[in-house]
């Protein structure tokens, strides 16, 4: 959705005291390895030196966001069996970034995307108890389903897994993660000098788990960590993943970030949590968003544009066309028209390493060249169109107001902003998006002192 | 000029002695709390110690080397070290940061983006001591094998073959770990980010490099995800008793710590190591420095630090037992110890303090400044990195050889003329720059 128009200004839904009802909820997206990262205009910083991770997270502390989100790194991308090295390349190690990030912020949430396919749940529980506790109650766990075997390639099970036991492993993971989690009661650690208890009395408790996955028989290192359980994130989008979402996540990180899309979504995914026993608000959405200011709409249109130039360079759009055609269209001018030939359809496609799925390369090609010709659209134009979409171009007000509408209408509990630049890209955005959103009763302006990540989030148990 | 004395402290819980958590300064409430760690980190920094490690385990502490035990009155359970470690680091600014990491049943890749990271978040002062698990109980967490249950003795003696196979084994996966993390981290050259708006190429793909690892136990293709760390290659160290794991620390360590009970043991320790280094081949591009370690509670006279050591053992129930020699003495006696083997050719010392923060505060305090007027401290001004404080260069990556550059040359022209045969007009043509 690119809206630049003036908005009506919707009546906030308000309780008896006169506060808006719907609160926004923001998470801040580290910039990825993708094109949506701009790193060619000069602006852009080290993607992996920790003042870069510094900035960032201490930024969106500012912003008063409820957490920063990290991608994970399993393997460098490839593209015709090649590293594929015109995006940014490069990321750290996702829970020891945010162990470091951890140690120079105080409030602001910490969410990792970390695989139930590469980790074995005693370890990974170990790690995100862990970081609960060196973070004070601000660990966040993005569980992702990764199955194929190009990922498999760096790690000791090799191979794959098949792709319709990701979720049969993903719950078993979670299960007894969380049985680790809750193995040693609270107060188990008496520390008491004087008596020489260490451990109180029946303190801790073995888990004997024996499943289709894992076997895992011990007992877990750890006192229970100030959120007990740190919050779950999912982002997977099938139906598998959103039956898994409605049975375990507390947060999905989606992509239906369009209005009305966002309300069926909204709907589909929040109607299904009663049957499972949970209450609406015990699971928020947040769709993924990116945004351009100015200080007017035509302003902020032609930066937006400007930006997308940056995100799609002449080659970028010949790869992203490569990635549906499946094959290599070096010889095309990307000031040119769309290539007449059809996509080759093969089994795998000439991108590994991010997760595409496309149906129908053909029909959806023949779709493209379509819109193209209508519309007179360039090859590189026409991949800007779908690359370097912007969620939200507008004046501060009307970001501001895009979001809060998203929230009160229920398309959204709140956003996931992705900025183009790391480690700056969100700057501008606290400095002049969250002030309209203070302003409008429907965003914190300070943290609650001491609060957990579930707490921030306002997660209802 | 006097030779360098390196100076490492142990960090593990509230002390190496199992009762110490019970004595007056002891915070054994705080041990699951960052400010703790970091609160002894600051003191070992500000006494200008050149590195601390952080003890860790996959599953519960135990009094003995079985499984585990029933005592409630003991420290028990641990923080994840590397974790712990990246959250001191921005909080210390010269102190290397040296947690253990298990290979065993881990994942080289996640240990070796781990340790990289640390290094990126220290920037420039991680290291990892690379730890073994060979505890039955803790191979149940993970379900992947079982393992029988180990005995010390019968493994030091190398009486049981079935002992003396799980160690080589254990040893074994260790040490292809290593391989993995050492390739991992020089799989990006150093100057494989370019930036390069004319040809739109953000990192330059000649310059990364598969590491393409394969062992009896995994396999690992690489490259790593993280570009290569500050100092190119962290810090590994290696904790040594036997032949075993001698071989693997010649094979991979930059440091053994070796546990001499006296001269005549350190003597036969340095012998083995000389046997090992004859039958492996080095990994690493600098001679093996070999540090002791020594356990040490620290008292103003000799007598009081033996009684003070006494207390702690009826508390205990039993004498404490340790594989190092266990100094309850002066600071001037740990001193001359220290300087002592020094002289006999040991780099550096990783001290194990019976209890924390005391006797850390007694090395800081007491021990440092005897080290330092014996002139054995003194390091070079302006070292940014824990490689650098300790002596080491930063290696270029093992795949960056200027030879290969040369080859490139030389083929293109021989094949000037024949565009067909030229690879880098290849490469171009499937790297879709135009």
């Amino acid at each position: 959705m690119t809206t630049t128009a003036s908005t009506t200004v919707h009546p906030i839904p308000q309780d008896a005291a006169g506060r808006p009802i719907r609160q926004v909820h923001l998470a801040a997206h580290f910039p990825g390895v993708n094109n949506t990262s701009v790193w060619s205009d000069g602006k852009a910083e080290s993607q992996i030196a920790f003042s870069s991770f510094r900035h960032f997270a201490q930024n969106a502390e500012r912003g008063k966001f409820d957490f920063l989100f990290l991608a994970e790194g399993l393997r460098l991308r490839e593209q015709k069996g090649l590293i594929h090295d015109l995006d940014v390349v490069g990321r750290p190690n996702t829970l020891a970034i945010l162990a470091g990030i951890a140690a120079v912020t105080e409030h602001i949430g910490l969410v990792g995307t970390l695989s139930s396919t590469f980790n074995e749940p005693y370890e990974l529980a170990r790690q995100l108890a862990s970081l609960d506790l060196l973070s004070g109650g601000r660990a966040g766990w993005n569980i992702v389903t990764t199955s194929d075997a190009f990922h498999g390639e760096n790690f000791r099970r090799g191979g794959f897994l098949d792709p319709k036991d990701r979720y049969v492993r993903a719950e078993e993971f979670v299960a007894v993660a969380r049985a680790l989690w809750d193995g040693w009661a609270p107060g188990a650690l008496a520390a008491n000098k004087d008596t020489g208890e260490f451990l109180s009395a029946d303190a801790l408790t073995a888990v004997d788990h024996h499943g289709q996955q894992f076997d895992v028989k011990g007992f877990g290192t750890l006192p229970r960590s100030p959120q007990g359980h740190p919050v779950i994130v999912q982002a997977g989008d099938s139906a598998d993943g959103r039956d898994f979402a409605s049975a375990n996540a507390e947060v999905i990180f989606s992509l239906h970030s369009e209005f009305e899309d966002g309300q069926r979504f909204f709907r589909d995914v929040k109607g299904r949590l009663p049957a499972v026993g949970r209450h609406p608000d015990s699971l928020k959405i947040l769709p993924a968003a990116t945004f351009i200011l100015g200080d007017t709409a035509a302003e902020a249109r032609e930066r937006s544009r400007e930006v997308a130039l940056l995100q799609v360079s002449p080659q970028t759009a010949i790869s992203f066309l490569e990635q549906l055609w499946g094959t290599d269209l070096g010889g095309y001018d990307p000031d040119g028209p769309l290539p007449e030939t059809d996509p080759v359809l093969a089994d795998e496609g000439v991108t590994r390493g991010r997760v595409r799925h496309v149906a129908d390369p053909v029909a959806v090609a023949k779709s493209w060249r379509g819109l193209a010709e209508a519309e007179g659209l360039s090859i590189r134009d026409l991949v800007i169109r779908f690359a370097a979409k912007h969620t939200f171009v507008g004046t501060p007000v009307h970001v501001a107001e895009q979001i809060n509408r998203h929230v009160q209408e229920e398309a959204s509990d709140g956003f996931v902003i992705v900025g183009h630049t790391n480690p700056t890209g969100l700057d501008e955005f606290v400095d002049r998006v969250i002030p309209e959103l203070q302003e409008r009763g429907v965003y914190r302006t300070e943290y609650e002192a001491g609060a957990t990540l579930r707490e921030t989030l306002g997660l209802t148990q | 000029m006097t030779s360098s004395l390196y100076l490492g402290i142990a960090l593990d819980g509230a002390g190496w002695h199992p009762s110490a958590w019970r004595e007056p300064d002891a915070r054994p409430a705080d041990l699951f709390h960052l400010d703790y760690w970091v609160a002894l980190v600051r003191a070992a920094e500000a006494a200008g110690i050149d590195l601390v490690t952080i003890e860790d385990s996959f599953g519960l502490q135990s009094s003995g080397f079985g499984g585990i035990d029933p005592r409630r009155d003991e420290v028990r359970g641990r923080l994840d070290a590397l974790l712990l470690a990246t959250s001191i680091a921005p909080h210390t600014s010269t102190i290397g940061l040296v947690p253990t990491i298990t290979t065993t049943h881990t994942e080289p890749f996640h240990v070796a983006t781990g340790v990289q990271t640390l290094d990126y978040v220290s920037e420039g002062r991680a290291g990892w001591r690379v730890q073994v698990s060979g505890r039955a109980h803790e191979a149940a967490h993970v379900g992947r094998r079982t393992l029988p249950a180990l005995d010390p003795a019968l493994v030091v003696l190398g009486a049981d073959p079935a002992q003396t196979a799980l160690i080589e084994d254990l040893f074994g996966e260790a040490r292809d770990t290593v391989e993995v993390a050492r390739r991992l981290w020089d799989s990006w050259e150093d100057d494989a980010v370019i930036r390069d708006v004319e040809t739109g190429r953000f990192v330059d793909r000649d310059k990364l490099h598969y590491i393409d690892f394969e062992g009896d136990r995994f396999t690992v293709k690489g490259p790593s995800i993280t570009p290569r760390p500050p100092q190119g290659q962290p810090l590994v160290y290696a904790l040594a008793h036997q032949k075993v794991p001698y071989e693997l620390a010649v094979a991979g360590a930059d440091i053994v710590g070796v546990t001499p009970h006296d001269d005549a043991h350190l003597e036969a320790i340095l012998g083995q190591l000389e046997t090992a280094a004859h039958d492996v081949s080095r990994g690493a591009d600098e001679p093996l420095r070999v540090w002791t370690e020594i356990s040490v509670l620290i008292a103003e006279t000799a007598d009081a630090a033996q009684a003070t050591l006494a207390r702690l053992n009826a508390t205990h129930g039993e004498p404490w037992t340790s594989d190092t020699l266990i100094l309850a003495d002066t600071a001037e006696a740990v001193a001359t110890q220290l300087l002592h083997w020094h002289k006999l050719g040991i780099d550096g010392v990783r001290l194990r303090p019976a209890r924390l923060p005391e006797d850390l505060s007694a090395i800081t305090e007491s021990v440092v400044p005897l080290l330092r007027s014996a002139g054995v401290l003194d390091r070079p001004d302006g070292v940014a990195t824990l490689r650098a404080r300790l002596g080491f260069g930063r290696p270029e990556s093992r795949y960056a050889t200027p030879a290969d550059a040369d080859a490139r040359g030389t083929a293109t022209a021989d094949t000037e003329g024949d565009p067909a045969a030229d690879s880098t007009f290849e490469l171009d043509l499937t790297g879709s720059i135009r």
